[in-house]
């Protein structure tokens, strides 16, 4: 079941989602964090961020949106506490890290490479839920390129960077070779999708943040057209795909379209200990399809 | 030959059967088979109920607060709880009969705090609010306390327990809103003189914001303790998912967004800021800075 992700060796291809499983302590109680490729923690900033007022959150036909407003304790909290727990657990942290500038991001990879124990980068420049969507770095090619650049140029070589995209744009494979080509070591595909419900009561915007990222198996389609559209333009460049991953199946399918491993996110709400289950599937799935390799089967739906 | 019961300590995920689901006025009473849940839970906590089945298009869990726990029985440890069919996954939970089985999280969040020397105290319950309340009452009364019942609902098919309460032995006061049972009114109109005739020193209230923030208020008032259970709406119940905060006092006086999954249900309730939910105060921590003059 091992996979790569450019230097990074894993033991399988299933990890947590940014977002969906804080930094790995809670879900710990439940399945072991240092089984799964990697705990991808939920995006840091410099400073500590209340989030957005609630309500946060609400349910979708097959889905959920969200506007939690990447609440968190700021890096240097998240160094001391969070990461150093996915450390002493064995678990393999990949660090998903945003922010308001250019310089952010890179003053966070700085922070980050002197602690030594992360396995790779997620650059979060894709998160619908800041003050000003006019930052969705990935929304903008100049933009993204500069973090990303920034970001790889800070960051140890080997310890891959991987640039998480948005499906909300005309032109994710054009996206994608921006980052590719500014230091990408691989691409996380997709983020959530901009969304909103209305209150059937007040017939106003359900969240307090008017609009939300909508994730689960609702996206699937997305996400996993997305991951076949790069995989198709870019082949030799790894591929996280993400949206929607809720069985062995689910995750097969991503395989199948280009990924080389998969995070699983709003699953996990529903059941923590889903990244487990699902990896027992995807070797179930392999199994009964006579596949020893995992890597085999990488971008066979082309 | 029954295996051992494992001496976990925290939540589990289990498969928990279905003893009954039976209509209780406007609610509904669902017993589970609990293994290792019932054994740990106490008065406060809550379980997190997956619904819709395995193929269900609704993900997120629904929470509820424990209404009883039987660490052992006919079925081995059960949990009880009480709902009012408010969306499409009570509907479906409402539908569940002897034998189904239903995904469960549990014990989840942190318990009332029932002193060593409890005193009298006055448990307040908006609707099926009141059902964390009966194991508390007992918690308290085997502590060597009191416990005084204040049972509020819109009308009385919308009250819960009021038997249960008067057959604990203390003073129950029932208040609707439109007086078909007991006085006409909120919980709060009775809440003062009932402190008073008990000699109560702690108030402990689930139910509606509003009816928190008014039952703390009587409790500052007259210089009782109180505590509040939050019901808040919540994906996980885990302490992943960040969407059930408030804002939340803190021991060192900073107001944080709270998960009130995995720091409550139960807080003070001078932590909470009542009258700010629904907002970011201006000194949470990590509050966005604003500029003066900016938009």
């Amino acid at each position: 079941m091992s996979t790569r992700i450019a230097g990074l060796r894993l033991p399988n291809p299933v990890m947590t989602a940014s977002g969906c499983a804080a930094a790995g302590r809670e879900l710990g109680q439940f399945i072991d964090v240092a089984g799964l490729a990697a705990v991808v923690t939920k995006s840091i900033f410099l400073s500590a961020r209340a989030g957005r007022p609630t309500p946060r959150m609400a349910e979708t036909p097959s889905g959920m949106l969200n506007s939690i407003g990447l609440q968190g304790p700021g890096i240097e909290s998240f160094i001391e506490k969070d990461l150093a727990w996915l450390v002493e657990k064995g678990a393999r942290p990949i660090v998903s890290i945003a922010g308001d500038s250019t310089g952010e991001y890179i003053e966070l990879a700085r922070r980050l490479r002197a602690t030594g124990v992360v396995a790779a980068l997620e650059v979060n420049i894709s998160c619908p839920n800041v003050e000003n969507r006019g930052l969705v770095f990935a929304c903008d090619p100049d933009s993204a390129a500069r973090v990303i650049a920034g970001v790889r140029r800070e960051t140890v070589p080997g310890v891959p960077v991987l640039a998480k995209l948005t499906a909300d744009v005309t032109d994710i494979v054009a996206v994608a070779r921006v980052c590719v080509d500014a230091g990408a070591d691989g691409l996380s595909l997709i983020n959530t999708l901009l969304g909103l419900t209305i209150d059937a009561t007040t017939l106003r915007p359900t969240l307090a943040g008017v609009t939300g990222g909508l994730s689960g198996p609702a996206i699937r389609p997305v996400a996993l057209r997305c991951v076949y559209q790069v995989h198709a333009a870019i082949p030799d460049v790894p591929i996280v795909g993400i949206g929607g991953v809720r069985t062995g199946a689910d995750a097969l399918e991503f395989v199948a379209a280009g990924a080389s491993a998969v995070q699983v996110g709003t699953a996990v709400f529903g059941d923590p200990h889903a990244p487990t289950r699902i990896l027992n599937e995807l070797i179930a799935e392999l199994a009964s399809r006579g596949v020893s390799k995992l890597t085999d089967l990488i971008g066979i739906a082309h | 030959m029954t295996a051992a019961i494992p001496d976990v300590v925290g939540p589990l995920q289990i498969e928990a059967e279905v003893v009954s689901r039976r209509r209780v006025g406007a609610y509904h009473h669902l017993t589970l088979v609990a293994r290792g849940i019932a054994e740990q839970v106490l008065p406060g906590q809550f379980v997190a109920l997956a619904v819709g089945g395995p193929d269900s298009s609704m993900l997120l869990r629904r929470a509820f607060s424990v209404y009883r726990a039987r660490p052992s029985g006919a079925h081995g440890g059960t949990v009880e709880i009480v709902f009012a069919e408010a969306g499409r996954g009570t509907r479906w939970l409402a539908g569940v009969e002897a034998g189904d089985l239903v995904d469960t999280v549990g014990p989840l969040g942190r318990p009332f705090r029932v002193p060593e020397t409890p005193g009298a105290a006055v448990l307040v319950g908006g609707g099926y609010g009141i059902a964390p309340m009966f194991a508390l009452a007992d918690s308290i009364a085997a502590a060597g306390g009191r416990a005084h019942f204040v049972l509020g609902a819109g009308s009385a098919d919308r009250l819960f327990g009021v038997v249960e309460a008067r057959r604990r032995g203390g003073t129950v006061v029932v208040t609707t809103d439109d007086g078909s049972a007991g006085t006409r009114g909120l919980v709060t109109d009775v809440l003062p003189d009932l402190l008073m005739s008990t000699g109560a020193t702690a108030v402990y209230a689930c139910g509606p914001m509003g009816m928190l923030a008014a039952a703390n208020r009587v409790a500052v008032n007259t210089g009782a303790s109180c505590q509040v259970l939050v019901e808040e709406s919540m994906a996980c119940g885990i302490g992943v998912c960040m969407t059930c905060v408030l804002p939340i006092i803190g021991d060192d006086g900073v107001t944080r967004m709270t998960r009130t999954c995995t720091d409550g249900p139960v807080f003070d309730g001078s932590a909470v800021r009542f009258t700010d939910v629904g907002t970011v105060p201006a000194d949470t921590f990590g509050a966005p800075i604003v500029h003066a003059g900016g938009s």
